[in-house]
Formats: C-alpha cells, sequence, structure tokens
C-alpha cells in the first residue's frame, strides 16, 4: 500500500508540473502572447469569450503572477481550457470529439503490441541462438524508423498502390457516425492500417527487452531446478516469463509516453481524426490555448495508463507486497 | 594488465561501420553534395536518375541535395541534446545515488516527474512558445530536447551507482583508508562508463527522433536544411499519395540507419556488461569454432575467453591425468 501512496504521489507531482508548466510558458515568453492571441482572433469573437480566453490563462495581467495562477487552477478544475482560436469552439468540446478516436486506435494497438512484443521476446529469449535470432537486426531496424515514416510508407504501399486498405480518415464518408454495425465496421476498416504500423514500430522495443530478460531469466538457479523436476518444458517457459516480464512491466512508465508520443504522429499521416492530428493542425496554426489543452489532456491519460501499469506490477510481484506490510 | 574485451561480434561492427559513414557525412555533407539544395531550376517531380540520384521535388529541388546538407543538422543537434541530456543525468543520477537520503528523494522525484511528462508533447508546447529566431538555432532545439530527454539515464545511472557504492571492493577501498575522491573516479567511475556510454547512444537515439518530429511537424525553420524539413514537404505535397517514394524515402531510411547504427553499437555495450548476452551474440559458426555448445544448455552460462581453444585445454587434461 505504502508503494502504491508513494507512486500516486509521483504522478499527482508530476501533473502539477505539467498544469504549472502550462501556466508560466506563455508569462514567460518575451511580449505579451495572451495579448497577442487575442488580437489574431480571425472571427467575430464575444466579450464573453474573450472572458473566458483570459480566464483560461488566469485572468488580468494587473492581478499579480500568484492571483492569475490560482485563478487558472480555478478555471481547469471547472474544464474551462479556453477557446480554440481557429475553431472558434471551447477547447474542451474540441478534445471530447477527439479524445475517443484515438483511446480506440493507440489504446488496442498499444496494448497489442505489449502483448505480442513480450510474447515473441519470450520465445526469442528461450530459443537463443535458434534460427529465430534473425528476427533481431530487423526489430532493430524498426525500432529506428520513425513511426511516421514508416506509416507514410505504409499509406503509399498498402493504401494508394495495392489499394489492400482504405486511404485517409477514420470511416467511409458514406456512413454517419452512430452505434450501428455499418459504422463500427467502417471504422475498424479505416483503423486497421494505422493500427499495424502503430504495432510495427513500437513491438521491436517490448521484444528486445524481453528478450534480454528471458536470457537472464534462463541463466537462474530456478529454472534449471524445474527442467531437473522433469516439469513440462511450457511450464518451465511459463515461470521463467512471468520472472521476466517484471521488469518490462516496471519499465512501463517510461515506454508509454513515448509510444503515445510517436503514435499520435501516425493520426496525422493517415489524417485520422483524433488528438495527434488536432495537435498538428493546432501547431501550424499557433492555436495555443488548443495546444495547451491537448498537452494537458495526453499528459493525464498517460499518468492514468501509468497508473494502472503500476497496479498490475503490484499483483504480479509478491515482494512488492511483503515490503509493504514488513 | 587486463585488456578490455571489446565484443566484436557482427552486430557492433557494422553499427560502427554505420555511425563512421554518417559522422563522416555530417562533416563532408554540405561540401560534397553537387547542387544547392534550394536551387530549384530542375525540373519538378524526376524520378531517380543518374543526374538526380533521388530524384526531384514537386519544386525541382535535388533530392540527393538535400539529404547531403541535411545530416549536418539533424546529427548536430542530437549530438548536442544527447551530450547535454547525458551530463545532466550523470550530474542527478550520480549524485543522487551516491549521496543518498533527502537529495536522492528530491532528485529521484525530479527524474520520476520527467519520466511520467509524455516528452514529445511537452517538447511541442515548449517549443511552440520559441521565438521564431530560436528555431533556427541548433543549440537552442538542442537544448530543448535535452531538457525532456535526460531523466531516463538519471534513473539508470542511479541504480548503478547505488549498486556500486555497496559492493564489497568499494567497501575495502574504504576500509584500507582511500581519499573519497579516489573512491569516487578510480573505483567507481571507471564501472559507470559502459552505463554512461550507453545512456549517451540512447539519449542521441532519442534526440534524433525528437527533432526530425519536430521538424516534420513545421516547429524548426524551414530554412534550415534537416531530413524533419525534407519529410515536412514531402508530406505537405502528399508525395505519399501521388506515389513519389523517392521523396521521403531517403530521408526516413537515413534516420531509420543512424538509428539502427547506434542501435546495435548499444548490443556491444549490453554484450560488455553482460556475459550472458555476450554468447547470445554470436552466430552459429563462431560458436563451433568456440567450441561452444550448438544449441544453448540450461543452467550454464558459457562465457567467452579470448583463445582458449580445444588445443589448450586437452593439454591441461593431459596433464591431470598420468
Amino acid at each position: 500500500m505504502i508503494q502504491i501512496a508513494r507512486r500516486l504521489g509521483v504522478y499527482v507531482v508530476t501533473a502539477w508540473v505539467a498544469i504549472t508548466v502550462n501556466f508560466l510558458l506563455p508569462h514567460l515568453m518575451p511580449g505579451n502572447p495572451i495579448q497577442t492571441m487575442i488580437g489574431k482572433l480571425q472571427y467575430n469573437v464575444t466579450a464573453a469569450e474573450i472572458k473566458s480566453i483570459r480566464l483560461s490563462f488566469g485572468g488580468s495581467l494587473h492581478n499579480g503572477l500568484i492571483h492569475q495562477y490560482f485563478t487558472y487552477i480555478g478555471q481547469l478544475l471547472h474544464g474551462n481550457l479556453g477557446v480554440s482560436i481557429t475553431l472558434s469552439s471551447p477547447v474542451s468540446t474540441i478534445l471530447r470529439g477527439a479524445v475517443p478516436w484515438t483511446v480506440g486506435l493507440i489504446g488496442i494497438s498499444t496494448l497489442l503490441s505489449f502483448l505480442l512484443g513480450t510474447l515473441i521476446g519470450a520465445l526469442l529469449g528461450w530459443a537463443r541462438g535458434s534460427r529465430m535470432d534473425s528476427l533481431i537486426p530487423a526489430a532493430t531496424f524498426f525500432q529506428a524508423v520513425p513511426y511516421f515514416f514508416l506509416g507514410t510508407v505504409m499509406l503509399l504501399i498498402f493504401g494508394s498502390d495495392l489499394h489492400w486498405f482504405p486511404e485517409l480518415g477514420a470511416y467511409s464518408l458514406s456512413v454517419t457516425p452512430s452505434w450501428t454495425w455499418a459504422f463500427i465496421s467502417s471504422a475498424i476498416r479505416y483503423g486497421e492500417l494505422p493500427m499495424i504500423s502503430i504495432v510495427l514500430s513500437s513491438v521491436a522495443g517490448w521484444m528486445l527487452g524481453m528478450r534480454n530478460m528471458m536470457i537472464t531469466m534462463v541463466g537462474e538457479d530456478f529454472v534449471l531446478m524445474s527442467v531437473a523436476m522433469g516439469r513440462p518444458r511450457r511450464k518451465v517457459i511459463m515461470t521463467a516469463a512471468r520472472n521476466a516480464i517484471l521488469p518490462s512491466i516496471a519499465n512501463l512508465s517510461l515506454a508509454i509516453g513515448l509510444v503515445v508520443s510517436g503514435a499520435l504522429l501516425v493520426e496525422l499521416v493517415f489524417n485520422y481524426p483524433g488528438v495527434g492530428d488536432l495537435l498538428l493542425n493546432a501547431v501550424q496554426n499557433e492555436d495555443y490555448p488548443l495546444i495547451q489543452g491537448i498537452f494537458l489532456v495526453i499528459t493525464l491519460a498517460v499518468l492514468a495508463a501509468n497508473l494502472v501499469a503500476d497496479l498490475v506490477y503490484f499483483a504480479l510481484d509478491p515482494r512488492t507486497r511483503t515490503l509493504a506490510t514488513a | 594488465m587486463k585488456t578490455l574485451r571489446i565484443p566484436r561480434s557482427p552486430k557492433v561492427m557494422i553499427g560502427l561501420g554505420i555511425v563512421v559513414f554518417f559522422g563522416l557525412l555530417t562533416i563532408l555533407g554540405p561540401y560534397i553534395a553537387p547542387d544547392d539544395p534550394n536551387n530549384t531550376s530542375f525540373a519538378p517531380n524526376l524520378t531517380p536518375s543518374w543526374h538526380h540520384w533521388f530524384g526531384t521535388t514537386s519544386l525541382g529541388q535535388d533530392i540527393f541535395s538535400q539529404t547531403l546538407v541535411g545530416a549536418r543538422a539533424t546529427i548536430v543537434v542530437a549530438l548536442v541534446a544527447g551530450l547535454v541530456a547525458t551530463l545532466l543525468s550523470m550530474v542527478v543520477g550520480v549524485t543522487a545515488g551516491y549521496v543518498g537520503g533527502a537529495t536522492d528523494d528530491g532528485l529521484s522525484l525530479l527524474s520520476n516527474v520527467f519520466l511520467a511528462i509524455p516528452g514529445l508533447p511537452l517538447l511541442i508546447v515548449i517549443d511552440s512558445y520559441l521565438p521564431v529566431a530560436s528555431r533556427s538555432n541548433s543549440f537552442v532545439i538542442g537544448l530543448v530536447i535535452a531538457l525532456t530527454g535526460w531523466a531516463w539515464g538519471a534513473r539508470v545511472l542511479r541504480a548503478q551507482t547505488m549498486s556500486l557504492r555497496n559492493r564489497d571492493f568499494i567497501e575495502a577501498s574504504r576500509i584500507i583508508g582511500e581519499s573519497r575522491r579516489r573512491i569516487m573516479f578510480a573505483e567507481v567511475a571507471p564501472n559507470l562508463l559502459p552505463v554512461l556510454a550507453s545512456s549517451l547512444l540512447f539519449t542521441v537515439l532519442y534526440s534524433i527522433g525528437a527533432y526530425v518530429t519536430l521538424a516534420y511537424i513545421g516547429l524548426t525553420s524551414t530554412s534550415v536544411w534537416n531530413w524533419g524539413t525534407m519529410l515536412f514537404w514531402a508530406q505537405a505535397n502528399n508525395a505519399s499519395l501521388s506515389g513519389e517514394w523517392y521523396w521521403f524515402v531517403p530521408p526516413g531510411v537515413c534516420i531509420a540507419l543512424v538509428g539502427t547504427g547506434l542501435a546495435l553499437l548499444n548490443f556491444g555495450i549490453d554484450e560488455f556488461i553482460n556475459p550472458r548476452l555476450r554468447e547470445s551474440g554470436l552466430s552459429a559458426r563462431q560458436r563451433r569454432r568456440r567450441g561452444l555448445p550448438r544449441r544453448v544448455r540450461l543452467g550454464l552460462t558459457p562465457v567467452l575467453r579470448p583463445a582458449a581453444t580445444q588445443a589448450s585445454r586437452s593439454v591441461e587434461i593431459s596433464k591431470v591425468t598420468p
């Protein structure tokens, strides 16, 4: 329990740092970005919208930094992330439309790639020196390829050349978003290629990490003992893998951030209407409220995913439990 | 004196070759490029030919020249970021591991926070607020990337320092009265070197990815040629949908090759630290030559020796048996 509380503490501090960075950046930059931003608004803004933007950056500049900071946090707690400069609607409303797509695409492909990579890695580590080792150089290459580049190549070959997959977007234009089978099957069909490219770019990392741990594990005495006791081979591999997987899960906090960062760009390549695509448009239009809102949402989502990974780790590793009771 | 046994597995040699090749390209690239990368006087959308090895863009620029010139900015930024981040992680990690106590708690919290924040979105937020002039400055961009990429190294170095601090040979040096500074530099530091090197390779790898990504989404100055800017223009002109593969494949393959080279070198360091991995890095033929069993047997960790071949072993055996 103490361990979980400690991790939770780290995440709370992290969330606070992210929020503070978000607040301070526009205030630290030379000039007055907030004023410039409001000056840039391209449509007829109402006084209420200007007030909302001001509040989302901490209210009037006459109030002093500390006062602005608390105003800013108060606004966040009420869900006010400001108004998007280019899309002329509240940032929170825009995000509500994009987040489900990203959670679906990146969530499923990250999980899939972790499971697949761990499984292959365990087998590679067990049967080292076998013909399967020729997978390793290929995996290393795929690991070094930027996600968006692999996505671009896949789109060119399997989308526009071979026409095996639909090219851009998240669903066919002939269906309207609803909970009907026609729409869901179309969404799955359009999600396949982006998902394959994310899995292909990220699977190598899990695979190589698991292989190295498995090799170390196979040299341990308890594995030799299990074999000597004549346990079935499948069970021995399972026992070794169960122990080798622990560092993989412990390192999830580093990996989830990296995978999500990379995967966001795949959305760009495929024009997938998720948070990543939104982020690119926001960057190109210098839509600061939207950029900051997206940053906060991504950070909080990654922290939540980390917390889940930690809970799984505590459930799998009995040593953490004995430590807690001692 | 014991010589360092640097792993010579083919993986490591290939990695070294790739890294040296791109190192030369960084220095020579702009001088050997056949054309000015900004020159738009050629015919647009030419496929690769003898005159234009990688073809031309839809603006009529020579892609081969862009790739050569772009190597420098890409690798210089990655090196700056990698070096600064490694320095940061060394200061934070070694201090936390060696001093311990409240200092350790504070520094560990700091690195855990930076590990948990997703790096790329943070990078994008910081970079989008940078004045346009700083976005073309390799060092400013490198520093910002370093700021988001040091935490992993700090964590690894802290763990290694902590485990070293409690080893018997350090304890022994302390008991025989070696000075604290001598223990730090003569006993602890050499054992940190492989970890430090591996952490440097890893951060350079991360920095290339981060820089190229920033350029790809248009957050660095488009007046500086790097591999990410090339991908940015290719994407902006829908090169992937119109089948102009020769536009985005060269920079992408270069990025992947540099990354692969660094990762292969890292394998070498891993094999250097962990003898079990060293043995597993050999091909079937090398195993036979060194007299190792073809298949790995459980419970045995074959450790490579320089030249302890069958011959010398049989001599020993013949000495024992009368």
